[in-house]
């Protein structure tokens, strides 16, 4: 099966209201080159999940600039400010959900679990509307799972058959993510021949991934 | 003195040999220039890995801190996802997180991630950090800008996190939260206890011999 997709083949893959799940933190993980595309198509209404918005110029930024977000769930928006005047202004849902409690839902969306009990949030505002519960005499918040119809992610290397490798802390939500998908798109610096990453290396196993794509700056 | 420097100073005494430390943004980040000779500290980045340090040189791809900010990594350090690095907080495996934070009650709960109408950022890794480590250290300015206390009975902005600070180390004062006690552990080279009662909101006990803020 070929997973390796030339550009012009990606901006098809979205549609009008997707929700998207995309690697990064404040862009250092990011694929930027199918944020680039997204940001040329005319695909709307997005709800993206991530940690955070960035800056304007930097990972998902553009794309809550450009006004093709609806929604966003993420744990962190105060370097972009474009993130929250449009929220002010009605233009953006935003769900803030604390970032240890974030990538737990995704992790229990792409691993078949109904829900993660976290004490993170309880006594805050974070509790309300969550069902809580005891465990052993210490209270938790019972957190559901998240999924997306597309994530984007951002590798280091990728072999042909989609073993990902990444880079220092560029890794962060992309391997997570890499789960809890109905579509995987990765964005790689560098391909190799299969064989060529040693199996012990794999940091995201390839049955994870269905389209690879060569980063243009590499 | 600088507050933050009298503060930083005093907070790099509590960190032991061993330790691993999440240090917030701002203020904590100024700690490890402080740390008591002898003691090696790991710190922990929330955005996946223990072993940062200072940056030396260029900046290396892939190496930010939980600012985004290009850092060093220490010898030996470790890289993770971010399910990871929040399975450490949250799992008890760091030792201390040091905070900044916006106000502090005498139940130990914290204000730090917003102030409603004017400053939502949202709680990035705050609320999980202040919930999940072994020790939970507020270093922040006694007083606003404005001189309102930063420690309260109850907590006035949204909180963090409930009951989970052990020690608040401001310019002026140490205190500790036990057993749902606030007392006061230290004051500052030359402030008194009447100074630090008139600039706190909070009711607070008194440690049996309350000492000077060591600085060294």
């Amino acid at each position: 099966m070929n997973k390796i997709v030339q550009w012009p083949e990606i901006g098809p893959l979205f549609r009008d209201g997707m929700t998207v799940m995309f690697g990064g933190f404040m862009g250092v993980g990011t694929p930027l080159g199918i944020v680039a595309v997204l940001r040329e198509s005319r695909v709307g209404q997005l709800t993206l999940i991530g940690n955070d918005t960035a800056m304007p110029e930097a990972g998902v930024g553009p794309l809550v600039a450009s006004g093709q977000v609806s929604r966003v769930i993420v744990s962190h928006i105060g370097t972009n400010p474009a993130t929250g005047k449009k929220m002010i202004a009605g233009e953006l849902d935003v769900d803030l959900v604390p970032q240890g409690t974030l990538i737990e839902r995704i992790r229990c969306g792409g691993s078949g679990l109904g829900g993660v009990l976290t004490p993170t949030g309880v006594g805050t505002v974070v509790e309300e509307g969550k069902t809580k519960m005891a465990v052993g005499g210490k209270e938790y918040l019972l957190e559901l799972p998240l999924r997306a119809d597309i994530a984007i992610i951002k590798a280091k290397r990728a072999d042909r058959a989609g073993n990902l490798v990444y880079e220092r802390a560029a890794r962060n939500f992309n391997p997570v993510i890499a789960f809890a998908a109905d579509l995987v798109i990765v964005e790689v610096d560098e391909l190799v021949e299969v064989g060529e990453i040693d199996p012990d290396m794999v940091m995201t196993p390839a049955a994870l991934v269905d389209k690879i794509v060569l980063s243009q700056g590499a | 003195m600088e507050a933050k420097e009298i503060i930083a100073r005093r907070v790099a005494q509590e960190l032991k040999e061993g330790y691993v430390v999440n240090l917030g943004i701002g203020l904590p980040t100024m700690v490890p220039r402080f740390l008591p000779k002898g003691v090696n500290i790991t710190l922990q980045s929330e955005n996946g890995f223990l072993g940062l340090g200072p940056l030396e040189g260029e900046p290396m791809p892939g190496v930010v801190n939980a600012g985004g900010v290009p850092c060093g990594l220490a010898p030996g350090a470790a890289m993770f996802d971010s399910a990871t690095s929040f399975a450490l907080i949250r799992g008890g495996h760091v030792d201390v997180t040091v905070l900044g934070g916006l106000q502090v009650d005498e139940e130990g709960s914290l204000a730090n991630w917003m102030v409603p109408g004017k400053m939502v950022p949202g709680m990035g890794g705050a609320m999980d950090l202040v919930s999940g480590a072994r020790k939970v250290i507020v270093a922040m300015e006694h007083c606003t800008k404005e001189g309102e206390t930063r420690i309260l009975e109850r907590c006035s902005l949204p909180l963090t996190a409930k009951s989970r600070v052990s020690l608040v180390v401001t310019e002026l004062a140490v205190f500790s939260i036990s057993h749902g006690e606030f007392v006061l552990l230290e004051t500052a080279p030359g402030i008194s206890v009447e100074t630090v009662r008139e600039k706190t909101g909070a009711r607070f006990a008194m440690a049996d011999k309350v000492g000077e803020m060591a600085l060294a």
